[in-house]
């Protein structure tokens, strides 16, 4: 029971949760810091995993420079993108929502278009596999949660304890008077949406050895980032965090415990997202603001 | 009488060159099976006329009241299967179960209303975007009756003809963007509805404090957005014979979003524009499949970003122009108003 139920449930439930934090986190930050719903966000995640997959199998490179590599080219692609599509429309929200859109396809298309629509492997960092209580847990898990979790430290000790990260965060609350104050709020955005980015990138290259990568693999967790930053709170990089555990449980106990789970995983998650704005409209740690409550 | 509708004809629609093109363009697609009965061309262009109510309901409800709804395919999807069910188990015909489809959308709609009401902006955009999504799983959840992921088939056709479907698609396609244009339009005296709309997306707090009640009329707006959104997506069924998942899945709300902004949101004529311009698009770009929705896209970001108000929006701008003084549409190139002769520049 332990050895065969509880403990993979807790491993899955820990990987989901960690890809989960790195991707909500940098799509809470962008949102909290220009305001915008970057729905191309995923799609960076995506290409990170084919770039793990290109650099090993097809370039010939040993894991850990292919991941470097790759982690490169996808955060420039991302901050590239910002700087041409998505900088010079920002003042007009729909048009970006659209915007990040198409650029999330073109991402698609260009995948599918090098690689085909086949489920694609990468190479583990680490081969081995670690006995504990009986039960085994490979390296490579192992590496990626704790690369994961590293970031996440990392991220949150950038924003409150460096001078860029007060310039991000006081840019999110209120951009007029971030500028009155010397902060430079344009490449305030550019570096958010890197920082964004390189998130998104770490989670894909850190995750490609152990899940599948294919050209849709974007579209699923961009619907679960959506409801963890709902349920944490837009734009609250702690609520991204939680919110982004909570559903992992959550998706995890679905999938383990009840039949046809896999069907009805999402739909477990977007209800409790729903039940939780039901009862606080701001989402867990949101702050809610007086013109916009009513 | 007659004199009094030519004038009001003359006034209204031929000096305004966005009316006039407006009405050349019905009145081609009227005349359209004339030129061509080619069953392809019809059926690519019965989709696209009931995409456009669909299109248009979107702008409706999220254009004209601010809530950007990102889960609009739940009207469509609610309509085509109660359509679907209510024609296979019950034999009912196309001509009962359309108005049925769209008033269980229409309650479908309300019901959204009561979480929807609470939030705001991109809140509300994404708990819509969890509605179809959470029906989509408990359709692929019970297949014994929902048909799971093949959906019910065999429905019965619209009618025998294609033509006659054209013709019907045609019309009530007419008459859905004519009633919703109507409800919408701000300075008409007939519905208050309007300027209403255009009063909560502007400000609701001050909409508020001159005594209009806001919650009704979103509630009202959602309503009509799923009325109309409902009669798309019972349409839909009877011509493709088919209720399936497709019709709650995130593409098709995303796709309205796409084809409204495109053309110009907050327009009603932009969604028109939008579906007529993309999706006969995106059909004729099946001559190269691998690279079709890459082009696509591309055209999407192109065209946005040069005109990030929407197509429709941005050629209006270019040949219209509102008369500073007494905020009547004239054509751009006239150098005082028609009617106040205000100069114009």
């Amino acid at each position: 029971m332990f050895q065969t139920l509880i403990m993979p449930m807790i491993l899955q439930a820990l990987l989901t949760g960690g890809v989960y934090a790195l991707l909500a986190v940098g799509f809470s930050l962008i949102f909290g810091v220009a305001r915008m719903l970057n729905l191309a966000h995923t799609a960076f995640f995506m290409l990170a995993a084919y770039g793990m997959y290109y650099f090993t199998y097809r370039a010939g490179l040993s894991p850990v420079p292919a991941m470097v590599v790759s982690l490169i080219l996808t955060t420039g692609i991302g901050a590239a993108s910002y700087k041409l599509f998505i900088d010079r429309i920002r003042e007009h929200h729909v048009a970006v929502l659209l915007v990040t859109i198409a650029l999330a396809m073109v991402f698609q298309e260009f995948m599918l278009l090098g690689f085909g629509a086949h489920f694609r492997e990468s190479p583990p960092l680490m081969s081995g596999v670690w006995q504990i209580l009986g039960v085994r847990i490979t390296y490579q898990q192992l590496l990626s949660l704790g690369i994961m979790l590293l970031v996440l430290v990392t991220v949150w000790l950038l924003l409150s304890r460096t001078k860029m990260g007060i310039a991000v965060r006081a840019t999110a609350q209120d951009t007029e008077i971030a500028g009155l104050m010397g902060i430079t709020v344009p490449t305030v955005l550019l570096v958010t949406m890197t920082i964004a980015t390189a998130l998104a990138a770490i989670a894909g290259a850190v995750i490609a050895p152990l899940w599948t990568t294919y050209p849709y693999m974007w579209l699923n967790p961009l619907v679960m980032v959506m409801v963890i930053v709902v349920l944490g709170g837009l734009g609250s990089i702690k609520g991204s965090i939680i919110g982004a555990f909570i559903i992992a449980i959550v998706e995890t106990l679905i999938v383990f415990l009840v039949p046809a789970g896999a069907f009805l995983k999402l739909a477990f998650s977007l209800l409790i997202m729903v039940i939780v704005l039901i009862v606080r409209p701001e989402g867990l740690y949101g702050v809610a603001f007086e013109e916009e409550r009513l | 009488m007659i004199r009094r509708l030519l004038k009001d004809f003359q006034g209204d629609v031929i000096a305004i060159p966005g009316r006039l093109i407006a009405l050349v363009f019905f009145l081609l697609i009227f005349i359209l099976p004339a030129i061509t009965k080619d069953p392809y061309i019809l059926r690519i262009l019965i989709f696209t006329n009931i995409f456009v109510i669909f299109a248009v309901s979107w702008d409706f409800l999220s254009g004209y009241t601010g809530q950007v709804n990102f889960g609009h395919a739940l009207f469509f999807g609610v309509a085509a299967y109660t359509a679907g069910m209510l024609n296979h188990y019950f034999n009912l015909q196309p001509w009962a179960t359309i108005p049925i489809g769209a008033i269980g959308a229409v309650i479908i709609g309300v019901l959204t209303c009561f979480p929807a009401l609470r939030l705001r902006g991109p809140y509300l955009s994404l708990v819509t975007l969890a509605f179809p999504l959470i029906l989509l799983a408990v359709i692929k959840a019970f297949p014994d009756v929902t048909g799971g992921e093949h959906g019910i088939s065999g429905l019965t056709r619209l009618s025998e003809s294609r033509v006659t479907e054209y013709y019907i698609s045609v019309i009530v396609m007419t008459i859905s963007v004519l009633i919703m244009w109507k409800l919408t339009d701000a300075k008409s005296g007939l519905v208050r509805t309007g300027i209403i709309l255009h009063a909560i997306r502007e400000d609701e707090i001050a909409a508020r404090a001159t005594g209009i009640n806001t919650i009704n009329y979103k509630i009202l707006a959602f309503a009509i957005g799923g009325f109309f959104a409902g009669i798309a997506g019972a349409l839909y069924t009877h011509v493709m014979r088919i209720a399936g998942p497709s019709t709650l899945e995130m593409t098709l709300s995303f796709n309205a979003v796409i084809w409204c902004v495109f053309g110009g949101i907050v327009s009603i004529y932009g969604p028109v524009f939008g579906v007529y311009f993309l999706y006969p698009l995106l059909e004729g770009l099946r001559v190269m499949p691998e690279i079709r929705f890459l082009v696509f896209a591309a055209i999407i970001i192109a065209v946005l970003l040069f005109m990030p108000e929407g197509i429709a929006v941005w050629i209006r701008d270019k040949i219209e122009r509102e008369c500073p003084r007494c905020k009547l549409s004239n054509v751009a190139w006239r150098h005082e108003c028609r009617a106040c002769g205000a100069s114009l520049r």
